[in-house]
């Protein structure tokens, strides 16, 4: 029981990554109806940039308490800001004339915007592998056999976190809500002088932020980061978002940590299933999409983004 | 039309013999044996493009049915299991797979959107790699099967020259451009055509849209099922590692290039990418570190030059370097070709920013 409850709590963490991507996928396909493949790579780039602002904090081991604190606040804020920046760039250059063109044309290019990136990732930081500084302790809470570490906390937290506040944000703000009536009707939204070229740079700006702060949770919980990461990890993201429901927040979530902790049970619990778990997660995207296309919250919840 | 008929049959029997003459022309067998890969490349665009550029389904994970196609051959012809098909026979074996692969990804997945569909097919290629990896016990994991059987003709074994794959690629494309031609020009290319355009409207015009799309799937792995036996006859080895992501997406820019949906365009882009990278960016590293840059080595940034050229065509020029002369004179099929509709729609929509 104690290994089951452990391989939930890692389950949890690692889904907390899933599902801070997947929420970029899931916003931006709730607003333009398009698989932004390069988002998963605008995830790795956050690792990379998060370690490049470490190397100008001068961090380089464990940091306590303050200095902790203002290190990661720090750390995960400019990672967010520059993610984001990068993310609108690539919606203002590449998909942006492709929006009223066939489907299949802004996929295609958002599949060359993601080699392109992996690409530049390669050229900045080499093609191994690249070890990512130890700052946060590694002893955490032990409950009854099952232990929660410091950075499995971070995960979870920061990502419970960042949704609370992206719900409230669309369900409050102005943008949110032109980000709401842009998804259900971009041609109507514009009739009500709501600049949609803003409102989607936005919604790329909050994905791509979001994706950031996940770059930095995983450079911190798997101590290493490589410029290939953003693929796989994009591919299981894109499930998530599908599993909870394409443009529903909420569902990108739910997702994201039902993701994570299938694929750490089915590592504890499938023979060889360490080798097993992509194509257990990617069987779990088909039989979603055969069987419930709309996800697990796509109906109770219809609202996109 | 008629009068251009024997000019074009000139044209296609200068072509030919040119091809034929080559490997006795050109004694330098990596040239023949690069042309011998580049043309396995040309099987696998002809079949993409099948699904892509006349079905108008976009497969992320087409490299899957050519790895099923290698391994077919690999499994049913090599000291693996004992078993020893011939070469000829596990060309229309490894297709006939290939084709029952199609089928069974297509039969449950067809009903999605384009791009789900396409994400399902990326999960699929990424699982059957994945597949021949873990089931070591049958594949050797990650060393992959290698002595294949040579594959002989009137009982002479090809030996370890290209010359005779060449001949044998040769003739499978000439097979395979046939097959192409006619198939979109047939009623299935024509229903193809109407499913691409408007699935709805084409339902509703009493196209079995099921059917049609199915017939893509089976068809296009085909082909590549053809080019994994091949490739790996010639190879005399297969691995997991070659059939991975970055192969679905070197074919897919092979067409972006070309010309999706025309026949000789992406023939053209397949051979040009082959060409860039077989010889091109190892000729252009040589160069860079013979003049002191030795840190240079563009062939690990062919990646790179795939998502330009995917992303660049797609902004500049959607219908890729040679869209269809034929479909530019009929105005209608011009007007009713995705990626051409998607260029008129941009420079519709820019003339009226202006």
């Amino acid at each position: 029981m104690d290994v089951f409850l452990q391989q939930v709590v890692n389950g949890l963490s690692l889904g907390a990554i899933y599902a801070l991507i997947a929420l970029g996928y899931t916003m931006v396909y709730g607003v333009v109806e398009l698989i932004n493949f390069a988002h998963g790579d605008v995830y790795t780039l956050g690792s990379f940039f998060s370690l490049a602002i470490l190397a100008a904090l001068g961090v380089s081991g464990e940091l306590h308490g303050a200095a902790l604190l203002g290190v990661v606040v720090v750390t995960v804020l400019a990672a967010m800001l520059l993610c984001g920046i990068v993310g609108v760039l690539i919606e203002r250059l590449a998909y942006r004339r492709l929006r009223n063109a066939p489907r299949l044309a802004p996929l295609i290019t958002a599949i060359g915007m993601s080699f392109i990136l992996e690409n530049v990732m390669q050229l900045w930081r080499g093609p191994s592998p690249v070890p990512f500084p130890p700052v946060i302790p590694n002893p955490g809470v032990t409950l009854g056999g099952v232990t929660v570490t410091t950075k499995e906390g971070l995960a979870i937290v920061l990502a419970l976190g960042l949704m609370v506040a992206l719900q409230l944000f669309i369900a409050n703000s102005k943008l949110g809500k032109a980000m709401r009536a842009t998804a259900q009707d971009r041609e109507a939204a514009q009739l009500m002088g709501i600049n949609v070229n803003t409102t989607i740079a936005a919604t790329f700006l909050i994905g791509s932020a979001l994706a950031g702060a996940a770059g930095f949770v995983s450079g911190v919980y798997y101590g290493t980061t490589w410029f290939f990461n953003g693929f796989q990890a994009g591919l299981k993201a894109f499930t998530a978002a599908v599993l909870g429901g394409i443009g529903n927040i909420a569902g990108a979530m739910l997702g994201g940590f039902s993701i994570g902790l299938i694929e750490a049970i089915a590592t504890q619990y499938i023979p060889a299933g360490a080798q097993w778990s992509n194509v257990v997660v990617f069987s779990v995207l088909v039989l979603v999409l055969i069987f419930r296309p709309s996800g697990l919250l796509g109906e109770a919840l219809p609202d996109k983004v | 039309m008629k009068g251009r008929k024997p000019v074009r049959a000139l044209r296609l029997g200068l072509l030919a013999a040119v091809l034929l003459v080559v490997p006795f022309a050109d004694h330098n067998n990596a040239h023949v044996d690069f042309l011998a890969n580049a043309g396995a490349f040309v099987l696998l665009a002809l079949g993409l493009n099948i699904v892509v550029g006349f079905a108008g389904l976009l497969d992320l994970g087409y490299a899957a049915f050519f790895a099923i196609g290698s391994y077919s051959y690999a499994i049913f012809a090599s000291q693996q299991f004992g078993l020893h098909v011939p070469f000829w026979i596990m060309l229309f074996v490894a297709a006939a797979i290939a084709a029952l692969f199609g089928i069974l990804l297509g039969a449950p997945t067809l009903r999605l959107r384009g791009d789900y569909l396409a994400i399902v097919t990326l999960g699929f290629g990424e699982i059957v790699p994945q597949t021949f990896l873990n089931l070591a016990q049958y594949t050797n994991g990650p060393n992959g099967i290698g002595s294949l059987d040579q594959p002989s003709l009137f009982g002479r074994p090809f030996g370890f020259s290209a010359t005779p794959y060449y001949y044998v690629v040769l003739g499978l494309i000439a097979l395979g451009i046939v097959a192409a031609r006619n198939l979109q020009h047939s009623r299935l290319g024509r229903a193809w055509m109407a499913i691409r355009e408007d699935e709805l409207a084409a339902r509703h015009m009493g196209i079995n849209a099921t059917t049609a799309k199915l017939s893509a799937f089976a068809l296009g792995a085909a082909f590549s099922g053809v080019a994994g036996v091949a490739y790996a006859a010639k190879l005399d080895l297969v691995s997991p590692d070659q059939f991975g992501f970055n192969v679905s997406v070197l074919i897919l820019s092979m067409l972006v290039l070309g010309g999706m949906g025309n026949v000789a365009g992406v023939i053209v882009g397949s051979l040009v990418l082959s060409f860039v990278n077989s010889f091109l960016l190892p000729q252009a590293s040589n160069i860079a570190h013979t003049a002191g840059f030795t840190y240079l080595d563009f062939t690990n940034y062919r990646f790179m030059l795939y998502g330009v050229i995917l992303v660049g065509m797609m902004l500049l020029r959607p219908a890729g370097l040679l869209p269809s002369a034929k479909r530019r004179a009929e105005l209608e099929a011009a007007l009713t070709d995705p990626a051409l509709a998607a260029h008129e729609q941009t420079e519709y929509e820019g003339a009226h920013a202006r």
